[in-house]
C-alpha cells in the first residue's frame, strides 16, 4: 500500500535538462541496495556527488532548500531508458512527492502511480507561464483531486488517467484489486489454454529436468 | 465484414480477460521472465503472503548481477552482488519459480533465452521487469518491460493492466548495404524519430528490408525500440520465425506445432488496417553508425562528425548537446572517427547472439593479428558460448587476444562490476550511452559488432572493411 497523495505545497527543484534518463536518477550499482536502507542517498547521486562523495555545490539538489522542496521540475521524456522502479524510490525517499514534466516514459509514469509519487505532465509553455515571475522559492500548490497546479495566483490545469488518480488518492494495492477478479482471470485462462493449447508448458521447479 | 486489424490489435484482443470502466485492458500474461534483480518484486509477495499464481509459465535466470569470470556466485568479492545473487537462488526455490541458475547450461541474459529456449513464442503476451523486453517482439509475441511492483503483480496475479497504446508502422525498404547491420538500422531510426519518438506507441516493423532480416537481426531491432521510447516493437512471425523456432526445447512439438504454425500464420496485420502513425525508411543508403553523446538518438554516421548546438531545434535541445559533447570529451564539428578510445565490449541482449559473435569473429579474422585494445566479449547465453566454442569462434577471439568471458549482462550497465573507469571510452555493442552507464563518468559509443571488430583491430574507431569507403 502506497502513502495516499491529495495535496501538496511544497517549494520546488529545477532541474532543466530534457531526457533526463533512470541511470541518472539513480545508478545501476545502488539497485542492489535492499529498499529498508532508504534510496534517498542515491538520487541523482553521480550529478550530485563527485568521486570523493563531496556535494557539488551548483547541483540543484544540493541547494539550501532542496531538502524541504517535494517537487521536482524536470524537462522533456523525463525517466527514460531502463524501467527500474528504484528511480521512483530514489525520488521517493529524498522527500520528492511530484514531478513536473512536459512529458514522462511510459515506464516511469507507470511506476510513479504504484508507490505514491504524482507525476504532472504540464506543456512546456504552460510551465514556463507558471514559472515566469516570482522567486525560486515561491511555493507550488498541487492538487490532485482538481488536477491542478498552482504558483504565485497563476494555476494551470493537468490530465492524468482516472485510474492512476484513484490509486494515487487512496493508495489502493492493485494486486487487491486485481485479485478480486480471480474467477474471470482463472476462466480466461481456461479457454485461453484450450483454444492454444501449446501455450500451457507447466514448466516445473528446477528445470533441470523438466526441458 | 470485420474490421481491418493491426498484427498488435489481434494479440491484444487475443489477451484481455475484462475492460475497466476507463478502458484499461486486464491482460492475460503467457510468459514471464524473471532476473536477479526482482528481490524487490518477490519481497513484495512475501510481505503480502502471496504465492506465485502460475509458475508454469515463468521462467527465471540470473544476468545483470552474474560474474562473467565464473560460474558460482561464491567467486564474486563483492559481498553486496554475492547477496543479491544468494536471494535470487532463495527467492526462485521458496516460490517455485522454474530457474536456469548460474551453473546451468541454458543460462544467459533473459532476453537471449527466451527465444533460444522457445519460451517466447509468436502471439504470446510477455513481461519481464525489464526494458528490453521489447526485444521478443522479433517473434511476434506481444513484449513489454515492466517496473518492480508490476512484476510482484504478474506474479501474484498473471495479469497486468494496460492502458491500450498507439500503433506506429515504421516501413523498411531495400537492401542493407555491406557492413552496415541491424544495429545501423536502429541507431538511425532513433536519430530520425528522437528517444521520445514512439512514447505510448507499439511500433510494428514492416517492408522488405524486415522480411529479409534474420531473428537474430530483428532481435536486435526490437531491442533498441524501446530506445525510441515505444511500449513495444512487434514483427510479424513468417517462414524465418517458424524455422527459427521448430525443435526449440520449448516450442510446440508435433501435432501441436502444426496447429500453432497454422494460428501464427495469420498473425499479421490485415490490408487496410489503420496505425496511428507511420514512418518510411530507405536501407539503401545506410551507413555504418555511432553514438557521439549520452543519448541513443544521438547517432551519425561513422564518416560523420560531432554536432555543432547551433543545429539544434531548440535551446532545450542546444544545452543537452552541449552537456553531452562536455561529459564525452568532444568538441563540435570533430570527425567522430578521431576520438581515442580505450575499451571495447562485445555483448549484452543488443548484440551478443551467435550470429553477431560470427559477424564479429569474421571482422577479426579477416583484418588479422592481435587487437590493439582491450576487448571484453561477454555471449548472450551458456549455449551461445557453447556453439561458439564449438565452431571456431571463440578460438579467434581468444587467438587475436579478446578476453572471452562467460554470459551475462556485465559492462553493458556494470551491475556485475564488469565496469570501466572515470574518462574511459568504451565502443560498446550495448544499447544504452547514459552517462555514467559503464561506470561513474565512463563513456559510452554504440556501434554494430562488425564495426566494435573493426575498431578493436585497428585500434581507432572503424567502419567494418566491407563497408563503403572503410580503410
Amino acid at each position: 500500500m502506497a502513502e495516499p497523495f491529495t495535496t501538496l505545497r511544497s517549494r520546488a527543484v529545477r532541474l532543466a535538462a530534457g531526457n533526463i534518463d533512470t541511470d541518472q536518477i539513480v545508478p545501476a550499482r545502488f539497485m542492489r541496495t535492499p529498499r529498508s536502507e532508504g534510496y534517498g542517498n542515491f538520487l541523482f547521486h553521480d550529478l550530485r556527488f563527485d568521486a570523493e562523495g563531496k556535494p557539488i555545490v551548483d547541483f540543484p539538489l544540493n541547494g539550501a532548500d532542496a531538502p524541504d522542496a517535494h517537487i521536482l521540475i524536470a524537462g522533456k521524456n523525463f525517466g527514460c531508458g531502463s524501467s527500474r522502479e528504484a528511480a521512483v524510490y530514489a525520488l521517493f525517499d529524498f522527500g520528492i512527492r511530484c514531478v513536473i514534466a512536459p512529458s514522462f516514459s511510459d515506464n516511469f509514469k507507470a511506476n510513479c502511480a504504484k508507490n505514491g509519487l504524482l507525476p504532472v505532465s504540464l506543456p512546456e509553455a504552460e510551465l514556463d507561464r507558471l514559472l515566469e515571475d516570482g522567486v525560486v522559492s515561491d511555493l507550488i500548490e498541487v492538487d490532485l483531486r482538481r488536477q491542478t497546479v498552482k504558483r504565485n495566483g497563476r494555476e494551470a490545469g493537468f490530465v492524468i488517467d482516472a485510474f492512476a488518480k484513484e490509486s494515487l488518492l487512496t493508495g489502493l494495492d492493485e494486486i487487491d484489486m486485481t485479485l478480486r477478479h480471480h474467477s474471470e482471470i482463472a476462466r480466461f485462462q481456461e479457454q485461453h489454454f484450450a483454444r492454444y493449447p501449446w501455450l500451457d508448458i507447466k514448466l516445473q521447479a528446477p528445470t533441470n529436468s523438466s526441458f | 465484414m470485420t474490421e481491418p486489424r493491426t498484427l498488435f490489435a489481434k494479440l491484444w484482443d487475443a489477451h484481455v480477460v475484462c475492460e475497466a470502466a476507463d478502458g484499461r485492458a486486464l491482460l492475460f500474461i503467457d510468459r514471464h521472465l524473471i532476473h536477479d534483480g526482482s528481490f524487490h518484486s518477490f519481497n513484495r509477495l512475501r510481505e503480502k503472503g502471496l504465492p506465485v499464481a502460475n509458475p508454469g509459465l515463468c521462467l527465471a535466470t540470473p544476468d545483470h548481477y552474474a560474474p562473467t569470470t565464473s560460474r558460482s556466485a561464491d567467486t564474486v568479492d563483492d559481498p553486496a552482488i554475492r547477496r543479491v545473487l544468494n536471494e535470487f537462488d532463495i527467492n526462485v526455490n521458496e516460490f517455485a519459480v522454474p530457474v536456469l541458475a548460474l551453473a546451468d547450461p541454458r543460462q544467459g541474459i533473459v532476453h537471449v533465452i527466451g527465444p533460444e529456449q522457445g519460451f517466447t513464442l509468436p502471439g504470446t503476451t510477455l513481461v519481464c521487469g525489464d526494458s528490453h523486453t521489447s526485444t521478443h517482439g522479433a517473434l511476434g509475441a506481444l513484449a513489454f518491460g515492466i517496473g518492480a511492483s508490476e512484476v510482484a503483480h504478474v506474479l501474484a496475479t498473471q495479469c497486468t493492466w494496460q492502458k491500450r497504446p498507439q500503433t506506429m508502422c515504421i516501413r523498411i525498404d531495400g537492401l542493407l548495404p555491406p557492413g552496415v547491420y541491424a544495429k545501423d538500422l536502429a541507431l538511425t531510426i532513433i536519430a530520425t524519430i528522437g528517444t521520445a519518438g514512439a512514447v505510448g506507441c507499439v511500433v510494428e516493423y514492416s517492408g522488405s528490408t524486415v522480411s529479409a532480416l534474420s531473428i537474430e537481426e530483428r532481435c536486435t531491432l526490437c531491442n533498441m525500440t524501446i530506445e525510441a521510447g515505444a511500449r513495444a516493437g512487434l514483427i510479424a512471425p513468417d517462414e524465418t520465425t517458424f524455422a527459427y523456432l521448430r525443435n526449440k526445447p520449448l516450442a510446440p512439438k508435433q501435432e501441436l506445432w502444426h496447429r500453432a504454425v497454422e494460428y501464427w500464420r495469420t498473425l499479421k496485420t490485415d490490408d487496410d488496417a489503420h496505425f496511428d502513425r507511420t514512418v518510411s525508411v530507405q536501407a539503401n543508403s545506410l551507413q555504418p553508425m555511432v553514438t557521439w553523446g549520452t543519448s541513443p538518438e544521438q547517432a551519425i554516421p561513422l564518416s560523420g562528425r560531432v554536432p555543432h548546438p547551433g543545429e539544434a531545434t531548440s535551446d532545450e535541445e542546444a544545452n543537452g548537446m552541449l552537456h553531452a559533447m562536455q561529459y564525452m570529451g568532444l568538441v563540435a564539428g570533430q570527425p567522430i572517427a578521431t576520438v581515442d578510445i580505450d575499451q571495447v565490449f562485445i555483448g549484452s541482449c543488443a548484440n551478443s547472439r551467435l550470429e553477431d559473435l560470427r559477424v564479429a569473429a569474421e571482422v577479426i579474422q579477416g583484418i588479422g593479428g592481435k587487437v590493439k585494445l582491450p576487448t571484453l566479449v561477454s555471449p548472450g547465453s551458456t549455449q551461445v558460448k557453447l556453439k561458439a566454442e564449438a565452431e571456431g569462434i571463440a578460438d579467434i577471439f581468444i587467438a587475436a587476444g579478446v578476453q572471452w568471458h562467460e554470459s551475462g549482462c556485465s559492462m553493458c550497465v556494470g551491475m556485475n562490476g564488469d565496469r570501466m573507469g572515470p574518462g574511459k571510452r568504451c565502443i560498446s555493442t550495448s544499447n544504452r550511452n547514459f552517462a555514467g552507464r559503464q561506470g561513474r563518468d565512463s563513456r559510452t559509443h554504440l556501434v554494430s559488432p562488425a564495426t566494435a571488430a573493426a575498431t578493436a583491430m585497428l585500434g581507432h574507431l572503424a567502419a567494418p572493411p566491407a563497408a563503403k569507403g572503410a580503410g
